[in-house]
């Protein structure tokens, strides 16, 4: 097993060492913007001399990855937060995009398990009917769409919730006020539509097959009631495939939702993102891309990781 | 026994080939995979109905370009509600839009609609101006106290809420304008508005009527400016008194001269009713039935550009996804071993660069060469197909050691030959299925880039949904239907091809056969 996390990570880190230099030749070889200002544009000018800009390709990825090791330094931010350290800019935004999803996952995952629990016991009457065409519904339609009928309807027609997430400011300095988490509702509501209906779709089919199983058969005859064999077993079997994908809708919770942060100006990453492609503003841009590509990496190896862990048959197998 | 080498011919004779039993044929016609695939697509309800809408949201974006709704964009009209003359009569797309209003402001749109009945300047009353053709206002539906003043809640059409404007024009088109209202009895040219004291607003072509601040009308009484109000005005005790600009002779004037050159050559300004004057230039009523969009441009050719736009990027990508991956997957699976290791590698490391990174690189390095759309493809391209290819992959994998496989190549078919005529035709449904699934992600994928502003794909001959939906982003809670309409398409195509997809999916699953009776 240990064999098989350590071989999981070491490929990982190459494929993300692959994926971070092709981005950063892409990058770098964008022309740069001086701003206006003849006296800043002056100042960048030699900033960016220094820094190596100006020197080959290869050169510059090497002082990137020096600095990176040497200083944790993933250079600078030239529009978005005039220059201030580009993993600074980053490190502020994580938490309130951590936030948003985190409140919405908390929201949806009992919801979505006991929804698609449901549905499986039911299956082929009308509550799973109903239930199956209601994800169908919920998981095609765009989050935008969402987006706009919560704000229409709970910020605009009830007036329940401000328009957009409050500032800092506003919420009394701190992320985590009452304040805060009011405002960041409707957000939350949003995520919550598509990650509810993904999450019954997989409950239902997962479970729907183990409770045709031969050894549900077996509890039965055994002498177990109905609800005894679906908890104690069709469940916790069930529950193989789902929990490994809980846990990777957990890590991409970092990634948040782009779209909803930028309707509902939530001050988070994918915001950071559209900002620093606005304003050309590439060390910016290059911190956002390590950091979605490491986070989709991370979810897609704790996966496959953590299914070893759960299911048995795979941890036996590797001895 | 007797020489049976040399039997004598005459004693042959011909079998009756009546006798011979053959083998019967099948009186019912074979059902091959294909067909039995689309028996069964058609039995699931759901895929069908999908199948129809999204024929016909395919049949709108086609057909409606081709309909001769106005392709210009009209700034005077920009984010007009829906407005259709014939359904306007049972109340549906009015062109009106429910707002609040103070006393003042309700008076000058119904006052808009007087003025248009009298562009002699003779005066007209409240009652005429009501049951007119131009009056803005359909109903004022309540009415409710805010503080010291009353506000209505009113149903305006906003086209003729527009109603006048200033307009500079030839005097070639002056003449044109008199002949066309000779011909067709509309009016289009109304008198100047005075600028004195009682025009407190000289560039707003709509304040007619003597007003003193904040727009409040007034008559004058022996010299004193007397307010008058509401219910004045409703019960016909006072009349608007208009603040025309008359000659020596008291009759209203049409136009001035403005701007240099000779009394001939010179630019007429004149005040135009812009619904008449719309008329004038296009021959036609303004009508837009889905209203027109935060530009101007008619929301439902927009709609369908952003459709064909949707449609024909999502095509493209699910058919280079389908040839791609496939190719890719068939060479994985079959060769295998150190080919499949590398090949899969290389796979790995594409899947692993976010989609909107590929996207945002893609764009800004060769959307100034190539255009939006293509580089958007590419984008596309360069990680879509790894799915398919994955699973061209298994499918591959599941094939390639049974034995139809094995007869094949014992009989010495080349890898190419096994590879096309013998795996592929076997795993082509599931291809099939996955390309078609790709679609609504591809629509959704590309809505989510033109809304997020990371791809530019707004012009004056193409939009995409994206690009509407993120226009209407910020001012869509006063013109709802900027939002609902191109979120009610997006929605239906997504949902629609997610039905169809999983249609398809279960219509090709030959497992699945016989599990629903």
């Amino acid at each position: 097993m240990t064999k098989y996390v350590i071989k999981r990570i070491l490929l990982m880190l190459f494929t993300f060492f692959v994926i971070i230099t092709i981005c950063f030749m892409l990058v770098r070889l964008l022309p740069r913007e001086l701003p206006t200002d003849k006296n800043l544009a002056e100042i960048m000018q030699a900033r960016w001399d220094a820094l190596g800009y100006n020197e080959p390709l290869l050169v510059q990825y090497g002082i990137y990855l020096k600095m990176i090791f040497t200083k944790w330094d993933f250079g600078t931010s030239w529009y978005v937060q005039r220059m201030a350290p580009a993993w600074e800019v980053i490190a502020s935004r994580i938490l309130p995009t951590v936030l948003v999803n985190l409140y919405s996952f908390i929201i949806s995952v009992p919801i979505g398990i006991a929804l698609g629990a449901f549905a499986a016991i039911k299956k082929n009457k009308w509550q799973d009917h109903t239930i199956s065409t209601l994800v169908m519904l919920f998981v095609s339609i765009p989050v935008y769409v969402y987006a706009f009928l919560v704000q229409y309807v709970f910020c605009f027609q009830l007036g329940w919730f401000p328009l957009t997430v409050s500032s800092l400011t506003d919420a009394g300095g701190s992320w985590l006020s009452p304040t805060m988490f009011w405002s960041m509702m409707p957000a939350v509501i949003s995520l919550c539509f598509g990650q509810i209906a993904g999450l019954t779709r997989f409950t239902r089919a997962e479970l729907t097959e183990t409770l045709t199983a031969d050894y549900m058969l077996l509890a039965r005859t055994k002498g177990l009631k109905k609800s005894q064999a679906i908890t104690r077993h069709a469940l916790k079997n069930a529950m193989v495939p789902i929990l490994p994908m809980i846990i990777s809708t957990f890590i991409s919770i970092l990634g948040g939702s782009m779209v909803i942060e930028q309707i509902f100006s939530v001050p988070g990453v994918g915001q950071l993102y559209i900002q620093s492609i606005v304003q050309r503003d590439y060390d910016v841009f290059m911190m956002d891309t390590i950091f979605y590509t490491f986070v989709g990496l991370l979810a897609g190896i704790v996966v496959d990781i953590s299914y070893g862990f759960i299911d048995p048959r795979i941890r036996m197998g590797e001895k | 026994m007797e020489n049976l080498n040399n039997i004598p011919r005459e004693k042959f004779q011909f079998a009756d080939t009546r006798d011979i039993s053959h083998d019967k044929k099948f009186e019912t016609k074979p059902v091959g995979y294909f067909k039995d695939a689309w028996l069964r697509f058609c039995k699931n309800k759901a895929s069908v109905v999908a199948a129809v809408i999204i024929i016909i949201i395919v049949l709108y974006a086609l057909i409606v370009p081709l309909c001769g709704l106005p392709e210009f964009m009209d700034a005077y009209y920009a984010r007009m509600s829906p407005r259709n003359l014939a359904l306007r009569n049972i109340g549906i797309a009015t062109g009106g839009s429910t707002n609040e209003y103070n006393e003042r402001s309700l008076i000058l749109n119904y006052s808009l609609g007087a003025a248009a009945e009298d562009a002699e300047g003779e005066g007209v009353t409240w009652e005429e101006g009501l049951s007119g053709y131009y009056q803005p206002v359909i109903a004022v539906k309540s009415s409710a106290k805010s503080g010291n003043n009353l506000v209505y809640t009113a149903e305006v059409d906003t086209y003729l809420a527009v109603g006048f404007i200033y307009h500079s024009i030839t005097q070639q088109e002056y003449a044109d304008i008199i002949s066309w209202q000779e011909e067709t009895g509309k009016q289009v040219l109304y008198p100047l508005i005075a600028e004195n004291e009682y025009n407190i607003d000289k560039s707003n072509a709509n304040y007619w009527y003597k007003m003193i601040t904040r727009a409040t009308p007034v008559n004058i009484v022996d010299g004193r400016e007397v307010q008058i109000s509401y219910e004045d005005l409703q019960s016909g005790e006072a009349m608007l008194e208009d603040n025309y600009m008359r000659d020596e002779n008291g009759s209203p004037v049409y136009y001035t001269y403005t701007g240099g050159g000779t009394v001939e050559t010179a630019m007429y300004r004149v005040r135009v009713l812009y619904y008449n004057y719309y008329v004038y230039q296009n021959g036609f009523e303004p009508q837009y039935l889905f209203g027109t969009d935060s530009q101007g441009y008619d929301l439902a050719l927009r709609m369908a550009r952003g459709i064909q736009l949707s449609l024909l990027v999502a095509l493209c990508v699910s058919a280079i996804n389908l040839v791609l991956g496939a190719v890719y997957g068939a060479i994985e699976g079959y060769y295998g071993g150190a080919i499949d290791l590398i090949m899969e590698r290389i796979s790995d490391i594409l899947s692993g660069v976010p989609f909107i990174v590929v996207a945002t690189l893609f764009q800004i390095h060769l959307a100034a060469q190539l255009g939006a759309i293509p580089s958007l493809l590419f984008a596309f391209v360069m990680t879509g197909w790894i799915s398919t290819a994955a699973r061209t992959r298994t499918q591959f994998y599941r094939f390639k050691n049974s034995e139809y496989v094995l007869a094949a190549r014992t009989l010495g078919a080349r890898d190419r030959r096994i590879i096309w005529k013998h795996i592929f035709p076997n795993s082509l449904g599931t291809i099939i299925t996955s390309s078609v699934l790709i679609i609504p992600g591809v629509i959704f994928d590309e809505s989510m880039l033109s809304f997020l502003g990371i791809v530019n794909l707004g012009g004056s001959e193409m939009t995409s949904l994206g690009t509407l939906l993120s226009d209407a982003s910020s001012i869509w809670t006063r013109y709802p239907h900027l939002m609902i309409f191109p979120a009610l398409v997006i929605s239906l195509l997504m949902i629609c091809f997610n039905l169809f997809g999983n249609g398809l999916r279960d219509a090709f699953n030959p497992s699945l056969r016989g599990v629903e009776e």
